[in-house]
């Protein structure tokens, strides 16, 4: 059975393009031994070409081997195009080290390639040395971009420090972007963090401005250090999804003040008790 | 619907990818160019490229345009031997980037030994990778300019159905489709086409190999210029197959042949992760109709910013 990656990625190809078993045979021979970078600019600008750009197929039983192979790793919405390019970076034994040809492919990557280049870090080989790259991804405007690091993708959960773990957080919610995707949400939740969306949260309602619900994911573990019952009141008084969050928020809080808070809304901490409301269905979905 | 073939839209606003999206502009081809200020380093050239290829293909996106580029050596920058040779080692890499449609544009300017070199090399490169090419002609001697540019092309040896030989005018038309080439036609005040005279001209010669595009860049120039043609013309009695074809389907047909172009990608897009960079565009299934009253004037109308 498959257990690394870059086998599973392979496995996935090839079951899903076979007619191209012989290419890809070579190709990835190649990248294997050559020690030129020209072919792994060949290959990535014709593995679209070739290949196409449909959906990467996989059942949930790929999915948990990817879990397996990566923890945290999650394939899914991947394109064929985009894992065949990925396993042929796996593969790929050049005159430099891997942070220097990964640096020189961002540089030129096309918009649909960098999705593609970032959706692969954490699989890298010396994955820790590409802060700069990804420093530069996080910043780009263009959201898709941004969320090929932050969305179903490891990296940050196993590289970030606090400081741009925070960020990323923020980001997320100023962008308009989800919080649920992102790999490690509440295993690295902070009081810093709980405390900057906090003040990110008042600025909002002082403009007029809603605030993401999810955001008191990140605060109710630290609802007591950061003094958030005041806030947290409020949303419970907001729309169905907002009650749902704080009532999550005020549940894993766990304190005396959460309690006393929970005691105002019954229905919905029942709801919450029974698992019937969670971070991906804050309000009761009714079988139609 | 229709294709702006010749749009540099990094000198352009996002109300005027409002306006374009508006008046029924589907896609939009930006080719490589001068951006008014020479660049005198190889990375703020590749830099640009990266532009192309990455951030304003986003940004059109954003508006349901899709947004196509070409990639090359300007004529007016190939004068400077040292960046010359520094951005065509990178010239193979981008070319064969996704969307890049054609080398381009080349050609041109002032018609010295240098711009020769870069224009005979990039056309060597543009046949070895299967791209189309699109020719800028230049300003000055033009005339004589467009007929050196087709002899180079044949000389390298160059398929003329490869080829958009564009800033066409009264006089260099005839040739161009003599020979073979399209003709593209670039709808910008006082310098190179207005939209009446094009009617003029679509009249003479039909839809056969035409292409229209506004060529709007930093200078004074119209985003609209395609929309606006197709509606003069059709008021002027010019057939709805004719403007459909030089405001659209010429430009999909030779774009088309670098396989990084089709009518799918704007009316039926992928269920890939492309779907994150590609906004959709609502008016697109409504309307052939040029739309340009519909423009946005959100500049002078609207007083609230939220």
């Amino acid at each position: 059975m498959p257990v690394t990656s870059l086998e599973l990625l392979r496995e996935w190809v090839y079951r899903q393009t076979p007619d191209h078993a012989e290419w890809l045979d070579a190709q990835y021979a190649r990248l294997s031994e050559s020690a030129n970078e020209c072919d792994l600019h060949l290959f990535l600008g014709l593995a679209p070409r070739r290949l196409g750009k449909q959906d990467l197929a996989l059942s949930p039983a790929d999915l948990a081997l990817a879990n397996r192979a990566y923890p945290g790793w999650n394939p899914s919405g991947w394109s064929l195009d985009g894992a065949a390019r990925i396993a042929a970076l796996l593969t790929f034994r050049g005159p430099r080290p891997f942070p220097d040809t990964f640096q020189d492919l961002v540089r030129t990557a096309d918009a649909r390639e960098l999705i593609t280049l970032y959706r692969g870090l954490a699989l890298y080989s010396q994955a820790e040395s590409l802060t700069f790259e990804v420093g530069e991804g996080l910043r780009s405007n263009m959201r898709a971009v941004f969320e090929s690091i932050v969305h179903r993708n490891p990296y940050p959960r196993d590289h970030f420090d606090e400081h741009r773990w925070n960020h990323i957080v923020l980001k997320a919610l100023f962008i308009g972007s989800r919080l649920g995707p992102i790999v490690g949400l509440d295993q690295r939740a902070n009081a810093e963090l709980a405390r900057i969306l906090l003040d990110y949260a008042q600025e909002r309602w002082a403009a007029g401005r809603q605030v993401s619900p999810e955001l008191w994911r990140c605060i109710g573990p630290f609802a007591e250090s950061v003094s958030a019952y005041e806030a947290l009141q409020r949303a419970l008084a907001g729309t169905s999804d907002e009650r749902g969050a704080a009532t999550l928020a005020l549940t894993a809080s766990d304190t005396p003040s959460a309690r006393t808070l929970l005691l105002t809304t019954p229905d919905t901490t029942a709801l919450v008790a029974e698992g019937r409301i969670n971070w991906d269905n804050l309000t009761l979905q009714e079988a139609a | 619907m229709f294709i702006d073939p010749h749009a540099h839209m990094v000198s352009r606003t996002t109300d005027d990818y409002e306006a374009m999206a508006a008046a029924g502009i589907v896609a939009l081809v930006e080719p490589a160019f001068w951006v008014g200020q020479p660049r005198t380093f190889v990375g703020t050239y590749v830099d640009y490229l990266s532009s192309l290829v990455g951030w304003e293909r986003f940004r059109a996106g954003q508006f349901g345009i899709r947004h196509y580029c070409t990639i090359g050596l300007n004529s007016k920058e190939a004068n400077n031997e040292a960046l010359a040779e520094g951005v065509m080692e990178w010239l193979p890499r981008f070319a064969m980037k996704e969307g890049v449609v054609a080398i381009g544009e080349i050609g041109y300017d002032e018609q010295t030994p240098l711009e020769d070199k870069y224009f005979r090399a990039q056309l060597t490169l543009a046949k070895e990778l299967e791209l189309p090419v699109m020719v800028h002609t230049p300003h000055r001697d033009k005339k004589r300019g467009t007929s050196r540019s087709m002899d180079v092309c044949e000389e390298m040896g160059l398929d003329p159905s490869w080829v958009v030989i564009d800033h066409n005018n009264e006089e260099t038309v005839r040739e161009t489709l003599d020979r073979g080439y399209w003709a593209g036609f670039s709808i910008y005040p006082s310098t190179k086409m207005g939209n009446a005279r094009m009617v003029e001209l679509l009249k003479q010669y039909g839809g056969d190999r035409i292409i229209v595009d506004s060529a709007c860049d930093w200078g004074i120039s119209d985003c609209l210029g395609v929309p606006k043609t197709a509606q003069l013309a059709l008021e002027s009695g010019i057939s709805e197959s004719v403007v459909r074809r030089v405001t659209y389907e010429n430009a999909l047909t030779v774009y088309g042949k670098s396989g990084q172009m089709q009518a799918s990608d704007w009316l039926d897009p992928d269920p890939i992760d492309q779907r994150t960079l590609f906004e959709g565009n609502s008016i697109l299934r409504g309307g052939r109709d040029p739309l340009v009253e519909t423009a946005p004037t959100r500049r002078r109308d609207n007083l609230l910013i939220e």
